[in-house]
């Protein structure tokens, strides 16, 4: 998938299926033979079991919560026992005396406050090279706190849904544009930093280490919605901050890719998926070359790469298979 | 999909009506939500304390990033992170003197050293520069000294739990207030606790030398740190610190 491509999807342009000229020859010759040796859901199955033998793998999502849990506990221990290695929040904060900025509470102090101010130019820097070289919105799945209670929330929502008890009510994935250009344009206009007040990201981990306060109301409200409303609804379809670190996972080497030989099409990854749009190049025939990167909006949570029962979806690092 | 798109059946049409509506309907309620932060700025009475160095308020709510740096460097930990009921100041650092003033424990201002934004300005290099606000005597018939009377105890009671650096008792670390009890004949806690030299003298009320009633007087050195609020045994304070407030010859 074009870079463009990619970043039209997650700006909220719905995946549609690739056209004829786009499949390298590679790719067409695959799907072709994947149409002329059709497997049977017996064999199907077979091959799930001999690659994917344990029914159950979380491989990833327990190094994520581990990840994610140390980062912000890292935050908490610091201030409770004074080690300063990690000072401040996940706004901005300062990791053995090194500067460190999220970048769209950068984007709206300096928005807001017209001046450029070289401590969030260093900090915001080294964030942004940081996550570059990370994959981007693996900010979002290995480090915002917000994220973790969002997906027990899902966990619950899902739940509920099988019973019949909720249904998914979903939004256009656009509104999360709309809305960071719109935090943007008020930041500027009102010299106000004003996303801060309803960031849950700011909001859990301000609580976590300064104590809780009366704005976790917010995220109680949010994650009610997603339990009994919309699936996910502030990750997937309206935070600033995920489009902000989605820009910057457009390029970065760190991805999940994506090689459809092994893939039987039925789709386990994108039922699991935040962001299933990424996952579009997984629909049979859908895959424009036998090896890609899925896009930009992949937070690299790697459910998919737990729940692919073929391991065609797999961490990697681009280019670093020819580099050994 | 064809070149020729077919028309979506109705139920699809409706769907795609819903799903438009809802993300108008969340979306406007997260920049409403975002916006209702304004009403406690624009309403607000009486301005917070806020820590030293801070810029003018609405430059200081648009450069605070909200990290709470300042609120881990304080020896005394008299900075407090506004809640959800500042709106915009959520998020963003204040003081209550009455319940813990900075008293310049750390002496090098360290709050301004941390900020990261320059929220706390950077110009600042002494405690003596700082200027948060200014004392002022709110009460004066509460107050003990006016009325010549003496204090014994600590300044506020065994279970406060406000901090503050006694030179006398330990160069760097702060103690309880309450760990520090009193005995003066006439009441000078504000004066004797004050951080900076010439901001508050106690004055004769009259003439008459056997008067011995005194009344604190205010002068231009204060920095509006809160300490005399915090320690004025009196309930409530019979001098406090009008935040924001700026020295003018009387």
């Amino acid at each position: 998938m074009s870079l463009l491509q990619s970043l039209a999807v997650m700006f909220g342009r719905e995946p549609t299926k690739p056209p004829a000229s786009a499949y390298s020859e590679a790719a067409a010759c695959l799907h072709e033979a994947k149409r002329a040796n059709r497997r049977s859901a017996e064999e199907r199955a077979e091959v799930n079991r001999q690659i994917h033998e344990r029914h159950k793998v979380h491989t990833w999502r327990n190094r994520r919560w581990l990840t994610l849990l140390a980062v912000n506990l890292l935050f908490v221990v610091s201030f409770k026992f004074d080690v300063q290695l990690v000072e401040g929040a996940l706004t901005a904060s300062r990791v053995i005396g090194f500067h460190m900025a999220d970048l769209n509470s950068t984007l709206q102090v300096t928005l807001a406050f017209k001046t450029i101010l070289i401590n969030l130019i260093i900090g915001s820097m080294t964030v942004l090279l940081m996550w570059l070289l990370l994959g981007g919105r693996s900010f979002c799945s290995w480090t915002c706190p917000y994220h973790l209670l969002a997906e027990m929330a899902e966990a619950l929502h899902l739940k509920l849904a099988a019973k019949g008890l909720v249904n998914d009510h979903p939004l256009l994935r656009g509104t999360r544009t709309v809305l960071w250009l719109v935090f943007a344009v008020l930041a500027f206009a009102t010299g106000y930093t004003v996303f801060e007040t309803i960031s849950p990201t700011g909001i859990v981990s301000r609580a976590l280490i300064y104590g809780p306060g009366v704005a976790l109301v917010v995220v109680a409200v949010l994650l009610v919605l997603e339990v009994v409303y919309t699936r996910r609804l502030w990750c997937r379809y309206l935070c600033p901050i995920g489009l902000t670190y989605g820009l910057v996972g457009a390029v970065s080497p760190l991805r999940i890719a994506y090689r459809p030989q092994a893939c039987h099409h039925e789709g386990a990854c994108r039922k699991i998926c935040l962001v299933p749009h990424v996952l579009d190049c997984t629909k049979k025939g859908f895959a424009v070359d036998v090896h890609q990167g899925i896009g930009a909006d992949c937070t690299r949570c790697g459910l998919c790469v737990d729940a692919c029962p073929t391991g065609a979806l797999k961490f990697e690092v681009k280019g670093l298979d020819r580099l050994l | 999909m064809t070149a020729t798109t077919p028309a979506l059946p109705p139920q699809a049409v409706r769907e795609a009506r819903r799903r438009f509506l809802r993300s108008a309907l969340f979306g406007s309620l997260a920049v409403g939500a975002a916006l209702a932060g304004w009403l406690p700025i624009a309403r607000r009475q009486a301005l917070h304390l806020r820590p030293p160095g801070a810029l003018a308020e609405d430059e200081f709510l648009a450069s605070c990033i909200k990290c709470g740096q300042c609120v881990q460097v304080c020896p005394v930990e008299a900075i407090v992170l506004g809640d959800l009921g500042e709106g915009f100041g959520l998020g963003v650092p204040h003081i209550d003197g009455r319940a813990q003033a900075c008293d310049f424990s750390c002496d090098a201002v360290q709050c301004v050293l941390a900020c990261p934004t320059g929220a706390l300005s950077h110009t600042l290099n002494k405690k003596e520069e700082v200027r948060m606000g200014l004392a002022r005597l709110d009460k004066p018939d509460a107050c003990l000294a006016r009325q010549g009377l003496g204090f014994k105890g600590p300044a506020r009671g065994a279970a406060f739990p406000g901090l503050h650096r006694y030179e006398e008792v330990d160069r760097w670390k702060p103690i309880p207030l309450a760990d520090h009890p009193y005995e003066v004949e006439l009441c000078d806690l504000c004066v004797r606790e004050c951080p900076i030299k010439d901001a508050i003298t106690l004055e004769p009320i009259g003439d008459d030398p056997a008067d011995k009633r005194r009344t604190p007087v205010v002068h231009q050195p204060c920095v509006g740190c809160g300490m005399c609020e915090m320690i004025c045994p009196t309930e409530p304070a019979a001098i406090v610190v009008d935040a924001r407030a700026q020295w003018r010859a009387a």
